[in-house]
């Protein structure tokens, strides 16, 4: 690649972990692709929200039509490498597979077509896709997360000109600052990133729009706006102690982690407690437990059975030595040295403390929509309401998608939001789609 | 992207991935299916006489769990009334003038044969091919591999179709002879516009060990059925390029046989085909399978630098020769990549009881007999000092060594290594200069 519109620091704790799903090499991504059955109507497309023609792919691996391969994946999913590694496929396209007994590793396959036909894409500098010819068609994408991209990338390939404002240093939203480390780190997206920038992706991080651009002046400046605003901060407990030192928001730890440049943990660092039992909860545990924390607890005010976080996500942290409270509701948390988090049950009400280095909330994130657009529609929840067909808001010529319009799903969820959104923008302005 | 139009005979088609003639092709709503999902043509289920089918009529071979390596079927030709079909046909073409679409035929006289070439013109055919290969059922009723077996009759019903057809004749010959180029140049004399093949291979696919009865069973009764599938594709390689290299051979080749993957195709393109047709991978998998085929062989045509199937059609014909021609000079033995081997053994136990003695474990001595008394207590080499097999256990390493000089160069032991590229076969010719059976023969 000439030129990387992502710079990211060397030094970074990430780095530390291991790939936990490997690439295939040909002899394993051979004998998998060959235990698919090629079901047809198979219920893994309907699983999938991007409908990647799975099997048809994985046949494609079986005839060692590779870059074939990787086509039918990035014509429904040109974010196929990063959601190869991040998609729960146990919960999504594998949890469908008809071979219940031991699916198809269904993302190892996918990250073994897409990564091998990109560095054929490298070694023989040539193209899978070219970009149309541009028209003069322009629209302006807020946030750089997976479902702004996804949307970018398929408007580029259509000819029209994205352009990017983020107001972060840089782009990628959560699946370059969020996700698990020993699934993808943040180089991972950053190469995947400058591959959908060259369709012709333009993106001007630092640029808060509302601030430092006005969303009038996008509406007059742009045929369309795509929102994929994502979700704001990490949200708090509003109980108090919260703003002692050693009290982490979830996504900002997470963040840290990933991207900050020679960030680490302290030496002294013996226990942390967990409050929430969402998957970031569960990722977070993990990632301190495998850093060597040697005290990890989820705490939660219901049980394992009714967290939303999925099971073998918990399955694998518990692993690493991660244990679980149920039923505690935090009531205050007081530092007198050493961190106390104070708390009551929530069938007792019997009050418990527990004593930690640090305590990590990971309850869920803010939203942050507000007063972006004028007659602008949210929920109840403060979620951008959009026609599900069309991903179009209540205003004209805006667009949504992501976990502005979901409140925190997958990345996958994101990028068809961003995929289906291009569509109905090119349906709109009356342009042919590929 | 490479241009995958391919010509045959005047026949024209967006891709040479063609249907044959069979149950994928039996009506025009299958057809028409098929064209949607990418097929460049297709040879309608022969038409003919109406026949009765029975009930059951497919069996199958499977490997090893894969399922159909091999098909047989005992059902006939087509059992729809002619006119239905004919008015199917008509509809096609009119919705899909870009696809071919060739009509396969079977019937008994003269006349019959006018009237049937007529009306399929009529109905809009691009071509016609003539079923002289159908080797069970219609053939005792004188006609299909009766026909393909005698090539004097092959040549007379040939000739005339040319006579009464405006449109190319194709004939489909059975490979139930003794050498193909009989009944092959018998179709060229006759007039023939091209050749297809091959149709499928007498069989019986197996007997139910219960109840004694060959496979697949009509009540208590079987017959001997027509094999097809991925395990005849070595067959009708072998007759497409045995006709594709003879110079008396002018018409172009339909390659029919196993055909499953883009892979395949090309194989048959190399060896002669100018285009190819498949049954049984659809009846396995459905129509799909053609989006890989596809993307496959123009991919594989961009790689190798070929602007279309035509730079292709051939390129292997020079190459394929007889035995006599083959350069006794050559040798090539056995190497296994240390790192790559998983230890299994198989290749020592092969090559030990199958081949040629050349490959021996760390643990034993070489036990075979070579030639000298003492060897068998005496390897060859230095067994190099035993490694662990892996760190956590005792097992002595079980990575086999390769004897050179006992070396034939057969290819056993790679064929049958599970591990891709752990065994290869590399050259490790002296003698610079060639020489072939046939010039040793002239020196003598």
């Amino acid at each position: 690649m000439d030129k990387s519109f992502v710079s990211i620091p060397e030094a970074r704790l990430e780095t530390r972990f291991k790939d936990a799903k490997p690439l295939y090499s040909e002899t394993e991504a051979l004998t998998e692709a060959n235990r698919c059955l090629f079901c047809y109507d198979a219920p893994c497309i309907t699983a999938c929200p991007t409908s990647i023609d799975i099997p048809g792919f994985i046949r494609k691996i079986t005839t060692g039509n590779i870059r074939g391969a990787a086509q039918t994946i990035f014509r429904s999913n040109l974010l196929g490498v990063s959601t190869s590694r991040v998609c729960p496929v146990e919960e999504l396209c594998a949890g469908a597979c008809v071979l219940t007994e031991r699916p198809i590793n269904i993302g190892r396959l996918q990250r073994y077509a897409t990564e091998t036909a990109l560095e054929w894409e490298e070694n023989n500098n040539q193209k899978l896709f070219n970009a149309k010819p541009s028209n003069d068609h322009k629209v302006a994408l807020i946030g750089a997360g997976p479902a702004s991209l996804s949307c970018a990338a398929y408007l580029a390939l259509n000819g029209i000109q994205p352009v990017i404002f983020e107001k972060d240093t840089i782009p990628g939203g959560l699946n370059i600052t969020g996700i698990a480390p020993y699934k993808t780190q943040s180089t991972d997206i950053k190469n995947e990133i400058d591959w959908l920038c060259q369709f012709g992706i333009e993106i001007r991080t630092g640029v808060q729009v509302g601030r430092d651009i006005m969303t009038d002046q996008l509406l007059a400046d742009f045929d369309a706006i795509f929102l994929g605003l994502g979700l704001g901060k990490d949200k708090r407990l509003a109980i108090p102690g919260e703003d002692s030192e050693g009290v982490w928001g979830a996504t900002h730890l997470i963040r840290m982690i990933k991207i900050e440049k020679q960030f680490t943990l302290p030496e002294d660092l013996k226990s942390v407690i967990v409050i929430g039992g969402g998957n970031t909860a569960i990722d977070i545990a993990r990632e301190l437990a495998m850093l060597g924390v040697p005290n990890v607890d989820i705490l939660y005010r219901r049980t394992i059975l009714e967290m939303p976080g999925y099971k073998h996500e918990f399955e694998n942290a518990r692993r690493y030595g991660v244990r679980m409270i149920e039923y505690e509701i935090p009531d205050n948390i007081t530092n007198d040295g050493k961190l106390i988090l104070h708390t009551k049950h929530k069938i007792t009400g019997e009050q418990s403390r527990f004593e930690s280095d640090w305590i990590v909330v990971a309850i869920g994130q803010d939203r942050h929509v507000n007063e972006l657009i004028p007659g602008l529609k949210v929920d109840g929840k403060d979620q951008v309401v959009v026609d599900p067909g069309t991903q179009l808001t209540s205003v004209p010529n805006v667009y949504a998608g992501g976990d502005c319009i979901n409140g925190g799903k997958e990345v996958v969820n994101a990028v068809a939001d961003g995929r289906n959104a291009a569509h109905s923008i090119l349906q709109s302005l009356g342009l042919e789609i590929n | 992207m490479a241009d995958l139009s391919t010509n045959m005979c005047g026949i024209a088609s967006p891709n040479p991935f063609w249907l044959a003639s069979g149950p994928p092709t039996n009506c025009g709503e299958q057809v028409m299916r098929a064209f949607d999902a990418g097929w460049g043509g297709a040879v309608w289920k022969t038409l003919g006489e109406p026949i009765v089918n029975v009930s059951s009529r497919l069996g199958a071979v499977d490997y090893k769990g894969n399922k159909m390596s091999g098909l047989n079927n005992i059902e006939l030709i087509t059992d729809r009334p002619l006119a239905t079909n004919f008015k199917e046909i008509y509809e096609v073409k009119k919705r899909y003038p870009e696809q071919a679409l060739i009509v396969s035929l079977m019937v008994e006289t003269r006349k019959d044969w006018k009237e049937i070439i007529k009306r399929s013109e009529d109905a809009g055919a691009d071509g016609l091919e003539l079923n002289f290969g159908c080797p069970h059922g219609m053939c005792e009723r004188g006609m299909g591999s009766s026909v393909g077996q005698e090539p004097k009759i092959l040549k007379e019903i040939t000739s005339w179709a040319a006579e009464f057809a405006e449109t190319p004749v194709l004939v489909k010959l059975t490979p139930n002879i003794s050498d193909i180029l009989d009944p092959g140049i018998a179709a060229v004399e006759g007039g023939a516009d091209g050749l297809s093949l091959i149709n499928t291979i007498k069989s019986i696919i197996g007997v139910n060990l219960d109840k004694l009865v060959p496979l697949p069973t009509v009540r208590d009764k079987s017959t001997k059925g027509g094999y097809c599938g991925p395990a005849v594709k070595p067959i009708a390689l072998h007759m497409v390029a045995e006709l594709a290299r003879d110079r008396r051979v002018t018409i172009p080749i339909s390659g029919i046989g196993g055909i499953s993957s883009w892979q395949d195709a090309a194989e048959f393109i190399a060896l002669g085909a100018s285009t190819i047709q498949v049954c049984t991978a659809v009846m396995h998998y459905g129509y799909r399978i053609v989006e890989d085929m596809i993307d496959g062989l123009s991919n594989y045509l961009d790689d190798m630098n070929m602007r279309s199937v035509d730079d292709l059609l051939n390129r292997a014909i020079p190459k394929f020769t007889d035995w006599g021609d083959l350069d006794l000079n050559y040798k090539v033995v056995a190497e296994i990549d240390h790192d790559k081997c998983i230890g299994c053994q198989l290749c020592y136990i092969a090559c030990l009881d199958g081949a040629h003695q050349c490959i021996h474990t760390r643990q034993n001595s070489c036990n075979a007999y070579h030639g000298e008394s003492d060897h068998g207590a005496n390897p060859r080499f230095e067994i190099q000092s035993p490694l662990l097999h892996n760190e956590k256990s005792n097992i002595p390493n079980h990575v086999p060594l390769v004897d050179e000089s006992e070396c034939v160069g057969c290819n056993l032991c790679a064929l049958i290594c599970p591990v891709p590229d752990c065994i290869s076969m590399v050259e490790r010719t002296v003698e610079k200069k060639t020489e072939t059976w046939n010039e040793r023969m002239v020196k003598l």
